[in-house]
């Protein structure tokens, strides 16, 4: 987007690019619904371990997931820094979403590498095939998130995020709380409920 | 006006939604080292997550004071996969033919 001041509208006089990207989120429920039912439908399906309740560990996985869920927090603490015009307020929040992105990723590459080395690999069964492609599909989703909230913090370093492109924010927003709530579902139904 | 960029809410208010959501991933992680609950885990997570769900939706992503055009297109997709989701787990759980 070049200005973000100058949003198109639609005849609903609702932002067209916000539109747009709830459309992409519908869609994205069903790219991970696609995931999650495969992963419901393979995970007792496994006939050579490692299985899920040997190598799922909870109290490290809830630690990332609280991390997460206070990310969300700084989200939109910065969007209203922005919306305020608060640019040291709005860099500070930002800056934290991804401090925080960067700390869920990290417990994620930990928690990949410990299962390796437990044996359960993508290629090693079902459990193993779907549990790194779902868990892997949101990483990716994570790391996306973290790129282009960094371009925002660093846009806003430059004085280049005025209230007028408060919508940039806002939509980057939308895509790390759904980034969120998606891993609210991937926690309960596979770490939780085993 | 759904499109504008006001706050939604003080800052104040997204702090105790923070804060719920917090509370409510303890009590889930509580819940699930309590060997008691027995049957009673499953219904018991989910209802949690809906609710953590449901919080950061409705408050977070602003659904709650947003135009009802987000709340519909969201959910068009949502109960698709939701749809899609218990389908396929009733159908492998129910029709063994559909197993490999």
């Amino acid at each position: 987007m070049s200005d973000a001041g100058d949003h198109h509208y639609t005849s609903t006089g609702l932002p067209s690019w916000k539109i747009g990207f709830w459309t992409f989120i519908a869609s994205e429920c069903l790219f991970f619904g696609t995931l999650i039912s495969t992963y419901m439908v393979y995970r007792t399906s496994s006939v050579q371990g490692p299985f899920p309740h040997e190598v799922l560990n909870i109290p490290l996985t809830s630690i990332s997931t609280f991390v997460l869920l206070m990310s969300s927090l700084a989200m939109v603490l910065a969007l209203d820094g922005v919306t305020r015009g608060n640019r040291k307020l709005a860099m500070g929040w930002l800056a934290a979403v991804v401090v925080l992105g960067l700390v869920f990723l990290g417990f994620q590459a930990y928690e990949f590498t410990h299962f390796v080395h437990e044996g359960l690999t993508i290629q090693r069964n079902l459990f193993g095939s779907s549990f790194f492609v779902l868990t892997g599909f949101h990483g990716v989703h994570v790391s996306v998130g973290v790129i282009w909230l960094t371009t925002l913090l660093i846009l806003s370093a430059r004085g280049k995020l005025p209230p007028e492109k408060a919508l940039s924010v806002e939509i980057a927003g939308l895509y790390w709380h759904f980034v969120d709530i998606v891993w609210i579902a991937i926690f309960t139904l596979i770490y939780l409920i085993q | 006006m759904a499109s504008n960029h006001e706050s939604h809410a003080s800052v104040g208010f997204y702090w105790m939604i923070a804060g719920i959501l917090g509370v409510i991933t303890a009590m889930e992680v509580a819940i699930f080292y309590i060997p008691a609950i027995g049957g009673a885990l499953v219904p018991t997570l989910l209802l949690l997550s809906i609710v953590k769900f449901i919080l950061v939706v409705m408050f977070f992503m602003h659904l709650k004071f947003d135009s009802w055009w987000f709340t519909g297109l969201f959910l068009a997709g949502l109960m698709l996969a939701v749809f899609m989701v218990t389908a396929l787990i009733v159908l492998y759980a129910y029709l063994p033919r559909f197993r490999t």
